[in-house]
C-alpha cells in the first residue's frame, strides 16, 4: 500500500513544506516539468507525492483519497464538518501563520469587544430592521465562535475576496477576516475586536482517519521517527 | 411503511380524535422569516436551498413556524391544529438529518392554564406506554423575575434578551452586578469614552465608513456612560435569580419553594404556574410528582416563552417529545395581530428506537 501525501501545489506555502521535510530528511521533489502536478518523495519506500491546491486538502484527507496532507488548520476547521471524526492533527509545521479575526471600523469608538458587537448589533437592528451584516469567507468558524460567545442578531454574508472592503461598500457592517500582519485592515480604516482571534492558523499536517493504513507500517514507523510524529492506530480512532 | 411511520400514523389519528384539525405544511418555508426568528445559527441547522424566483428556501427545520402563519392568516379561534411529517436537520453523523414529527397545537385566549394541561396530558397519554421521565419547567417565571429586577429598563432588556443564552445570561448578569472580566473591560471602555466628546474620539479615530452613522455610535455612548453611573443590580436580588434558575424539585413542592421566598415580581408568575397546576391535577397528572425545573428549556427552546415540557428516555438520547407555549411568537408572526398558543412535537423515530431495544 503507497501512503499518499497531499502538499500544496505551488507558492511559497509548497516550498515552506518541501523545507520542512527537508529538515527532517524527506526530500520532496516534482518529478518531470516544472508545471506538472506529479512529484516524489525519496528517503521512504512506499510513499508518493500528490500536490494539490490547499485548499483541496481538507476535502481529500476526508474522503480518505490521500493518507497525509498538508493546509492551513483554519481550512479543515471551515471546510470539514466534524472534523475531528475524519481527519487528525498530527503536528503544526511552524509556518504559514495567520489569524482569524472579527474587524469593526475604527470610528466604532464604543465597540471593543464581542459584548459590544453584540449589544450594537441589537441597537443596529432595531434600528435598521434588518441583522447586523458580518462579511466572510469563514463562515463556520465565525458562526461557532459567535454562537459560543452568545452574539445575536447579526447575519453572515458571502464575501470571496476584497472582504476589507465590503463596509465601504456598504454590504456589510463589520468583517471576519485572515490577517497577519493587520496591514490592510489598518488601511481600510478598520481594528481587530480585543479578545483572542477565532483561530490562529498555521500550517499542519493532518492524517486521514478512513484512507487505508493496512499493509504501511514500515513506512508509518519510519515517518513516526523522522517527523516526530505518533502515526499509529490510536490516532485514527474517533475521538 | 417504518414502524416510525406506522406510529407517526397512529398518533396523528389520536390527536385527530383529540379534536384537532389536521394541517399539511409546505417543505419548502422561506428561509428569511426562519433566519430572522432564530438567527444565524438556524443556517448551520437547517437546509438551505435557493429558488430562481422565490429567493432562498429552507426545508422546514420545524412544523410551528408555518403552522403559526397558516393559522395567523385566517384561522378560527380557538383552533386545535395536528400535523406529522418529515422536518430536516444538519446534525454530527450519530444523529437523523431527516426525521418524523407529530404535533398538536392549541391557539386560544383566556384559558393558558387548561390549554397548557390539555397539551401536557394528551401528550402523557400518548406517551404512557413508553415509560418517559417527563420534565417541566415555565421560561414565564425567569421572564418575570428579570423584569423585577431593581435596575434600568435597559439592562432588564438586555438580560431579556439573552434568557434562551445560559452562558451569555450568567455574564452579562455578572457584568451588570460589577464583577467578572466583562466589567473590567467595560470600565476600561468607560474611561477612554470619558476622555473626550464621542465626536472628538472618531475624528481621532479616523475616516468613518459603513452604514452604522456615526449618530448611531454617538448614541450608544451616551447609553453607556449612563450605564456607567447606574447601581450595580442589589446582590441579593442576583442572587435570587440564581437559586431560582437552579431550582428542580417535583411541582408542587417547586412551587412552595418560590412562594417562600416571597418575591413579588414573581407573585403573577406563580399564581400561573399554580392554576397550571390545578389544571393538570384535574387532567389526572399527579403534580406532587411531576419534575419542574425553572431552566429547563433555556438552551434550544426559542421561541418559548411560558410553559415547558419535555418528555425524555435517556440522557444520551434528544428528548422524546417537547413543547411549550409560545404567545410572543404568535406577535412576531402576526404582523401587528397575537394569540396565545400551546403546543408540541413527538419524534416517532425515537420511539421506533426505545421499542426496538426493549
Amino acid at each position: 500500500m503507497t501512503i499518499k501525501l497531499g502538499v500544496p501545489s505551488k507558492g511559497r506555502l509548497m516550498e515552506q513544506t518541501f523545507d520542512w521535510f527537508a529538515d527532517r530528511g524527506l526530500r520532496l521533489a516534482r518529478t518531470g516539468a516544472a508545471r506538472e502536478y506529479a512529484g516524489a518523495v525519496e528517503g521512504v519506500e512506499g510513499m508518493e507525492l500528490v500536490l494539490l491546491s490547499a485548499s483541496e486538502i481538507p476535502r481529500e484527507l476526508a474522503a480518505g483519497r490521500i493518507h497525509l496532507g498538508v493546509t492551513g488548520s483554519d481550512l479543515v476547521r471551515e471546510t470539514l464538518p466534524d472534523w475531528q471524526a475524519s481527519v487528525a492533527e498530527l503536528t503544526p509545521m511552524g509556518f504559514g501563520h495567520a489569524d482569524l479575526i472579527l474587524a469593526v471600523p475604527v470610528t466604532w469608538v464604543d465597540v471593543d469587544t464581542l459584548d459590544d458587537l453584540d449589544a450594537a448589533a441589537a441597537a443596529f437592528r432595531a434600528r435598521h430592521g434588518f441583522r447586523l451584516r458580518i462579511a466572510t469567507k469563514y463562515h463556520r468558524l465565525v458562526r461557532e465562535h459567535l454562537r459560543a460567545h452568545g452574539v445575536a442578531d447579526y447575519q453572515l454574508v458571502d464575501s470571496q475576496g476584497a472582504t476589507e472592503g465590503t463596509i465601504r461598500n456598504l454590504t456589510a457592517e463589520a468583517v471576519a477576516d485572515i490577517t497577519s500582519t493587520g496591514e490592510t485592515l489598518r488601511a481600510n480604516h478598520l481594528k481587530i475586536l480585543q479578545g483572542p482571534p477565532i483561530h490562529c492558523s498555521q500550517a499542519t499536517l493532518f492524517a486521514a482517519k478512513s484512507a487505508s493504513w493496512t499493509d504501511c507500517s514500515a513506512a508509518m514507523g519510519l515517518l513516526s521517527q523522522r517527523l516526530g510524529v505518533i502515526l499509529s492506530s490510536e490516532v485514527f480512532a474517533n475521538p | 411503511m417504518s414502524r416510525a411511520e406506522d406510529i407517526a400514523a397512529d398518533l396523528l389519528a389520536r390527536m385527530l380524535d383529540a379534536g384537532a384539525a389536521r394541517v399539511t405544511p409546505d417543505i419548502l418555508q422561506p428561509a428569511e422569516t426562519l433566519l430572522d426568528l432564530y438567527g444565524e445559527d438556524i443556517r448551520a441547522r437547517a437546509y438551505v436551498t435557493h429558488d430562481p424566483a422565490l429567493g432562498e428556501m429552507m426545508l422546514r427545520p420545524d412544523f410551528t413556524v408555518p403552522v403559526v402563519q397558516a393559522h395567523m392568516a385566517g384561522g378560527a379561534e380557538p383552533a386545535r391544529y395536528a400535523y406529522a411529517g418529515p422536518v430536516f436537520r444538519k446534525q454530527s453523523a450519530s444523529r437523523a438529518r431527516e426525521y418524523l414529527q407529530v404535533g398538536y397545537e392549541v391557539f386560544a385566549r383566556d384559558m393558558a392554564a387548561q390549554a397548557d394541561a390539555e397539551v401536557f396530558a394528551l401528550f402523557a397519554r400518548l406517551l404512557q406506554a413508553y415509560g418517559l421521565r417527563p420534565v417541566t419547567g415555565d421560561m414565564g417565571l425567569i421572564t418575570a423575575a428579570v423584569a423585577g429586577l431593581s435596575t434600568t429598563d435597559r439592562r432588564r432588556a438586555a438580560l431579556l434578551r439573552h434568557v434562551w443564552r445560559p452562558k451569555r445570561f450568567r455574564a452579562l448578569l455578572e457584568r451588570m452586578r460589577g464583577q467578572g472580566p466583562l466589567a473590567t473591560e467595560r470600565a476600561a471602555l468607560i474611561e477612554r469614552l470619558r476622555a473626550a466628546p464621542a465626536e472628538a474620539l472618531m475624528a481621532d479615530a479616523g475616516p468613518h465608513l459603513g452604514l452604522r452613522s456615526e449618530e448611531e455610535i454617538a448614541e450608544r455612548i451616551v447609553a453607556l456612560l449612563e450605564d456607567a453611573d447606574t447601581a450595580p443590580i442589589p446582590e441579593g436580588q442576583a442572587q435570587a435569580l440564581e437559586v431560582l434558575l437552579q431550582l428542580a424539585a417535583p411541582a408542587r413542592d417547586a412551587l412552595a419553594q418560590m412562594r417562600a421566598m416571597g418575591w413579588e415580581a414573581i407573585t403573577p408568575a406563580l399564581d400561573r404556574l399554580e392554576a397550571r397546576l390545578g389544571a393538570l391535577d384535574d387532567k389526572g397528572i399527579n403534580t406532587e410528582t411531576l419534575p419542574f425545573e425553572a431552566s429547563f428549556g433555556r438552551t434550544n427552546m426559542e421561541y418559548y416563552d411560558g410553559f415547558v415540557f419535555g418528555f425524555i428516555a435517556r440522557d444520551d438520547m434528544p428528548p422524546v417529545a417537547s413543547g411549550g407555549r409560545y404567545d410572543a411568537l404568535t406577535a412576531v408572526l402576526g404582523q401587528g395581530r397575537a394569540i396565545p398558543a400551546v403546543g408540541g412535537v413527538i419524534r416517532p423515530d425515537l420511539l421506533a428506537q426505545l421499542e426496538g431495544a426493549q
